[in-house]
């Protein structure tokens, strides 16, 4: 975005947001919005304690297991419907009933059937994110153009190898964006996880910051979720556009 | 529809690298292919030259093994087709190059997926893209070639991969006349080198004309072979002049005169 000549840098308007926060907060029209600068500084008495780096280390711990799981089942499977109208035939409502499901009213059954402990979050945290990824990888392999395919079989390739040298590269750019989405996803099921299964991690902070009313404290959290959550779908946005220049033309 | 005899064991004289029998082919309802029967001479060019939607492109993938007719056989050097193999490579329409591998990748991928080593794919890979005139060009990327040289990039593809049978399904159709014409000498020069069978589809008459040396002239759905032309008195001559040649021109004017009617 450009104001009066000057390039403004990329999430410029977030700095308007936080000066805006700040006079709210300074205002002191609720307690429920502290001042952004009170915020950051609780941040930063926060970040250093034990009790905060061992939730960052669950949560993450959950989040990269969860993602991961979503990741290595989900492409899989939207590869195999893209190629194959029977497998697709038979599992496309079930990914589009669960993509749009209630998925937080299922926890207390995955509870039941997976115990109260960190095995819960990250099935909670896989089934948030996995979804969205097997519906874009899917996709990506149905736009695959049918030259490539054949030109594939008449070299005389194996089934694997059209798998991981055609199919998973010519879908990259739609898996790589569902995948980007699936992770935002991700964040969300593992804090749903933590507050509902066992209360541990960022879920356990929020849930105690939030019954004291410590708004600081629960915005800080908040902030550090989102940066995290940010950073990780950013490096997929940037690996996107590193494939963006044959995404139109494949 | 079964052929004669006699006449069976005479065809079975004449050394064919392809041989299609009594080939049908259905797309539901709609007939592409009816009992066609058709030989393609070893080392020699074939083109198939017909109206669009006639089947052409059917037959091609049909003997490439992509695709199984609903009746008949294809036989390549005796033995009959059952899928893609190793004595025929395809050239594409579209050129269907990996658009995310580098021209040496795209030209070596055939080698590639076959297991031939890297440094030796990529070593015979070199080669072929110096022999289509892409030197220099190894590293680039499909997206960053023009049509006609992305059409060399498949051509080579095909080349590299040594397949007796060159299978090419309209390989000039993307590139403009200039680059076309030097393309058609090219291959001219190509069949005359390589003892390779070329099954070459076109839509225009001049180019089957000038490449060929067997032409079969199809006609619409449900396609069959309406004539057989062979081209040889210019056969012998300098690319140049092929194109002045009067058999030349008489052969361009008789298909054309049998043509226009389905065109019309
Ligand atoms: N996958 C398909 N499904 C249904 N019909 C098809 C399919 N492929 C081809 N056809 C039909 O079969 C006929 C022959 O098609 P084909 O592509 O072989 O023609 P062609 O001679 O190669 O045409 P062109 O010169 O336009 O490339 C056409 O009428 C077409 O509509
Ligand atoms: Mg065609």
């Amino acid at each position: 975005m450009k104001i009066m000549g000057y390039r403004l840098p990329a999430m410029s308007s977030l700095i308007l947001w936080g000066i805006l926060w700040e006079i709210v907060g300074q205002a002191g029209v609720t307690f429920f919005i502290p001042p952004l600068s009170k915020v950051f500084v609780t941040l930063f008495e926060v970040i250093g304690t034990g009790s905060f780096q061992k939730a960052l280390w669950d949560t993450a711990y959950a989040f990269f297991a969860g993602v991961f799981f979503s990741i290595v089942i989900g492409i899989p499977t939207g590869i195999m419907m893209g190629k194959n109208r029977l497998i697709d035939e038979m599992l496309l409502p079930w990914v589009n009933m669960f993509l749009s499901a209630p998925l937080t009213a299922l926890v207390p059954v995955l509870m039941v059937l997976f115990g109260f402990g960190m095995k819960s979050i990250i099935i909670t945290t896989t089934l948030f994110a996995i979804w969205i990824i097997i519906l874009n990888t899917r996709a990506g392999v149905m736009q695959i153009n049918r030259s490539m395919i054949e030109m594939a079989r008449s070299f005389g390739a194996s089934p694997m190898d059209a798998f991981f040298k055609i199919y998973f590269w010519a879908a990259l750019p739609e898996i790589l964006g569902g995948v980007r989405i699936g992770v935002i996803r991700a964040v969300k099921g593992v804090i749903i996880g933590q507050l509902l299964i066992s209360i541990v991690g960022f879920g356990a902070l929020f849930e105690l910051y939030s019954s004291n009313f410590l708004m600081a404290h629960f915005w800080a959290v908040l902030i550090v979720l989102f940066a995290l959550a940010f950073t990780i779908s950013e490096v997929f946005a940037y690996l996107e556009r590193r494939v963006a220049y044959y995404a139109a033309k494949r | 529809m079964a052929m004669p005899q006699t006449e069976t064991a005479f065809e079975a004289k004449v050394d064919n690298a392809v041989a299609v029998r009594g080939v049908s082919k259905n797309y539901g309802d709609v007939e592409a292919l009816k009992d066609m029967s058709l030989e393609f001479p070893r080392g020699q060019l074939t083109s198939l030259l017909g109206p669009s939607g006639c089947g052409k492109t059917t037959l091609l993938k049909i003997i490439a093994g992509l695709l199984e007719p609903n009746a008949g056989e294809i036989e390549v050097n005796g033995k009959a087709v059952t899928g893609p193999g190793p004595d025929r490579a395809f050239v594409f329409q579209d050129f269907a190059l990996l658009p995310w591998a580098s021209v040496l990748r795209n030209v070596g991928f055939g080698l590639e997926l076959r297991g031939v080593a890297r440094s030796e794919r990529e070593a015979i890979a070199e080669k072929y893209i110096k022999d289509v005139g892409l030197a220099g060009f190894e590293k680039s990327y499909p997206h960053e070639l023009s049509g006609g040289m992305r059409q060399r990039v498949g051509l080579a593809r095909a080349l590299s991969v040594n397949a007796q049978v060159l299978l090419m399904d309209e390989p000039f159709s993307a590139v403009d006349e200039q680059t076309r014409r030097k393309f058609q000498e090219d291959l001219l020069n190509l069949v005359q080198n390589e003892s390779k069978t070329f099954i070459f589809v076109t839509h225009s008459i001049e180019e089957a004309v000038y490449v060929s040396d067997q032409i079969a002239i199809l006609l619409p759905r449900p396609s069959r072979v309406s004539e057989i032309i062979r081209p040889s008195g210019f056969r012998n001559k300098d690319a140049a002049s092929i194109r002045r040649d009067p058999e030349y021109l008489d052969i361009v004017d008789e298909i054309w005169a049998s043509l226009r009617s389905y065109v019309e």
